[in-house]
């Protein structure tokens, strides 16, 4: 069993194959699907709409992850995330999110805030490359002075059942990350992993192998995160933490666009792990354009109506 | 292999390092660690940090009538007696409703006797047809509105009247429309059987008017129906409904009453068949009095449905079966999971999921839309569930119930689950009719059986398992109307339903549910 930093460099696969096992539940699709359908219709309005829509900014990655990406770019994307609106009641974000190039440029702009700067590494999103080239990525990133770095499982691995190998990656990520003392979110990809039950081996194996995070999707495939896999990751949270004592946390990304959808998520995670989780420290949502729906929500509470989109900030 | 050994090599050396740069941490993380063995892990708690605030539907435009009359022969018949229906949920009076007597009960089965003789037996199946597609649609249009009343009158949620109960009756009913001018698909030469009378309970009110009048209406009878006196008042909208549908007069006719207005409908002469759903006490009654006449009966009784749950289950799914199948309604469902059989296994597992899950139900105003379970139906039910309960613990099972505050006014009861409860127990024989579940545990699938059969009710029943060979086994070996696949609660107009053993015979729902209402 992983069990803090000691045990993790001492663990490989085999010996954690019990705790696989012992954690380890098929998940039937019939009845979570009608498990989202129950918790989508929960009805949020007025004030716990907007004590939702706060929560869901402190705990947003502020995401932008394209190739046309240029330090201006990031700088306008962290004042951002320092200030995402002019409403004093709104609060920052829990971290911006850049490529490894840039996160120089991040770190510096976050200057004195506690805003976090991730990035994502092992040749995301594919993750179709040697490991030595996986580990220099992540080890760059760490260098620039990422505070948390997301990794992408190897789905080549994960799929032909090398499940050592998917596990020994993401042990070694960790080894790397305890050394810069970064957290370590490892996404699954789950619109790959293609059944439920891939979701919840894949996101067994992360935890164990030492994910502070799981995350569901790069948001470079389709389908990218649903209610469903994240429930499913969800339950294996919770059943490592009352295994454990634990917490490991959570990150819904990819696709996630209207302020409606992201309140789904919490909601499902309300009401499956409930008070403990309900912290950045433990949830994350990754966001680009969904930051501005939200804000678009919390004012229309405020003051009634919807605001011209022109009123929002588009960086 | 040699990539493997470099691997762990580089592997070997990173611990080193990272042994000793983090030592300190370690230690204290070590001791931490220690520490966590001997403290239990705390639960986890919910909406602390986010709840929902109260979302109502809107009730204002709902015109509930002071008074309603009797509605026989088409028209609304005063009576020389009134009752009050009221509002379970706030204990206020919502209309007044006229009481059946004698008098009452012998003109409405005139009234569809007529009906038969004159409209409804020289009609063309497709015009049958025509008239119960049409109170489909009129359910459907009134939807929102039929689903307050339901939820007013009844108590549960209205996030079940909404997605259930009304949305399903309108389904049963254009289902049966269907089927009017095809029933020579079911049986050679199909007649009538001529008037029925129909007795429902107070359960699913509105659904229940619709499984009982489709079909029969559907084979060409004519009807006099009686819901039960704690929830008239849906059917009073259905009585406005099919006479908007212009329904020929008499065709039906729906009286309210105790249960003396029943035993009046059951044993008059010119009614040729009973249909009842309720308890199989009144139900043993029925079949007591109609002795010796050639009537016909059909009955859906109580029952104490078994879910099994096997170890290789989807657990996590099987706790969501587990709850909708016994806090759905509050339990008032004959074909509730009230007793779950869990592999001794994985018991503890079970349980904790179960409470962290029952933890997040929300009870309160069932016109609330984030309601998840509302007032019990009535006060002499709230009674008999607290009785039960009582009788359990005095009888040593071990109780546990969801902390939370329950309305001051109105008839109200926490989910309730019993641990530690053998077969020999009052709580795993007998029908509660309420949130009130008793575990029990089997070491192996041939106990599991023996169990769940071990009753004598046989209405319903659920099996989980993740191995489809076991599942088939199982379900062929358990004797019940129904028996669910790794789910529960799921229902059909076309899927037939009715039970086994004192649970009743005769079916509702698909092809088998005209059957009754033909004359074989």
């Amino acid at each position: 069993m992983r069990c803090g930093k000691m045990s993790l460099t001492i663990s490989t696969f085999n010996d954690l194959k019990n705790t696989f096992k012992n954690l380890y539940y098929p998940v039937d699709s019939k009845m979570l699907n009608e498990r989202i359908e129950f918790l989508s219709k929960r009805s949020i309005k007025k004030e716990s709409k907007v004590k939702g829509l706060k929560i869901l900014i402190s705990c947003m990655d502020l995401t932008t992850l394209e190739g046309k990406d240029t330090p201006n770019k990031v700088r306008m994307l962290c004042k951002k995330a320092k200030r995402p609106h002019l409403d004093p009641d709104i609060p920052q974000v829990a971290a911006v999110c850049v490529y490894p190039s840039l996160v120089k440029i991040a770190k510096e702009s976050l200057k004195g805030t506690n805003i976090k700067v991730a990035t994502v590494a092992t040749y995301f999103p594919s993750s179709q490359t040697s490991f030595e080239v996986k580990i220099k990525d992540i080890e760059y990133s760490l260098k620039e002075g990422a505070d948390e770095v997301d990794i992408v499982i190897n789905r080549n691995a994960f799929l032909s059942g090398k499940y050592d190998i998917v596990y020994d990656e993401i042990a070694k990520a960790k080894e790397l990350c305890l050394l810069y003392n970064a957290k370590l979110k490892v996404i699954l990809e789950t619109g790959e992993l293609a059944t439920y039950d891939q979701v919840k081996k894949a996101s067994l194996l992360a935890i164990l192998a030492g994910a502070d995070f799981i995350k569901t999707s790069t948001g470079k495939t389709t389908p990218a995160a649903t209610l469903q896999d994240f429930l499913v990751m969800l339950y294996t949270i919770k059943d490592y933490y009352y295994y454990t004592g634990q917490k490991i946390g959570i990150k819904p990304a990819g696709g996630i666009k209207t302020a409606k959808e992201a309140l789904k998520y919490l909601v499902v995670l309300n009401e499956t792990l409930g008070d403990y989780f309900i912290t950045p420290n433990l949830f994350r949502i990754g966001a680009s354009s969904l930051l501005n729906d939200i804000l678009m929500q919390i004012i229309k509470e405020k003051t009634g109506n919807y605001q011209n989109e022109d009123y929002f900030s588009k960086d | 292999m040699k990539e493997n050994k470099k691997l762990e090599e580089n592997k070997i050396e990173e611990t080193i390092k990272i042994n000793g740069k983090n030592l300190k941490e370690e230690i204290t993380e070590e001791k931490l660690l220690e520490k966590n063995e001997i403290q239990e892990i705390p639960e986890l708690t919910f909406y602390n940090t986010w709840d929902y605030s109260t979302s109502l539907e809107d009730n204002s435009y709902v015109k509930i009538k002071k008074r309603y009359d009797l509605f026989i022969g088409g028209k609304w018949i005063s009576s020389n007696k009134y009752f009050n229906t009221i509002n379970p949920a706030n204990e206020e009076i919502l209309s007044e409703i006229a009481y059946a007597n004698e008098k009452e009960v012998d003109l409405a089965v005139n009234s569809a006797k007529e009906a038969y003789e004159k409209y409804w037996s020289k009609l063309k199946p497709t015009e049958r047809a025509k008239y119960i597609f049409r109170i489909a649609r009129l359910i459907q249009e009134r939807s929102s509105e039929l689903a307050v009343v339901e939820t007013m009158d009844n108590g549960k949620p209205i996030k079940e009247t909404r997605d259930f109960d009304i949305p399903q009756a309108a389904q049963h009913y254009f289902y049966y429309a269907g089927w009017a001018d095809k029933l020579e698909y079911v049986i050679k030469s199909p007649r009538p059987i001529g008037v029925v009378g129909q007795i429902i309970p107070w359960n699913f009110p509105f659904l229940m008017l619709a499984w009982k009048i489709a079909p029969a209406l559907a084979t060409g009878n004519t009807i006099v129906i009686k819901p039960s006196e704690l929830t008239p008042l849906s059917a009073m909208f259905l009585a406005e409904i099919i006479q908007d549908a212009d329904l020929p007069p008499g065709v039906v006719n729906i009286i309210n009453g105790d249960g003396y207005t029943g035993s009046l409908i059951v044993k008059h002469p010119l009614v040729n068949k009973i249909a009842f759903t309720g308890s199989t006490k009144v139900g043993k009654l029925i079949l007591k009095s109609i002795k010796g006449t050639n009537k016909k009966v059909t009955l859906e009784l109580g029952g104490k449905g078994p879910l099994i749950i096997l170890e290789d289950a989807p657990l996590d799914q099987a706790v969501e079966a587990v709850i909708k199948g016994i806090y759905f309604n509050q339990g008032h469902v004959y074909y509730a999971s009230s007793r779950v059989l869990v592999q001794e296994s994985i018991l503890n597992e079970f349980i904790k999921k179960l409470k962290d899950r029952i933890k997040t139900i929300r009870i309160g105003n069932p016109l609330d839309k984030n309601t998840d379970m509302g007032a019990i139906n009535s006060k002499m039910q709230l009674e008999k569930i607290k009785n039960y309960v009582q009788i359990a613990i005095n009888e040593g099972a071990d109780i546990y119930q969801l902390e939370c505050k329950l309305p001051s006014k109105g008839y109200w009861y926490p989910p309730t689950f019993f641990t530690n409860v053998s077969q020999s127990n009052k709580i795993a024989q007998e029908e509660i009719l309420g949130p009130v579940l008793a575990i029990l545990t089997f070491r192996d699938p041939k106990e599991a059986i023996e169990k769940a059969n071990n009753t004598f009710y046989g209405l319903s029943a659920g099996v989980w398992t993740n191995n489809p060979g076991r599942l088939l086994e199982l379900s062929r070996k358990i004797k019940a109307g129904v028996i669910w696949a790794n789910t529960y609660n799921q229902f059909d107009p076309a899927s037939p339903f009715g039970g086994y053993k004192e649970s009743g015979f005769g079916r509702q729902g698909g092809l088998h549910g005209l059957l009754p209402y033909l004359d074989t």
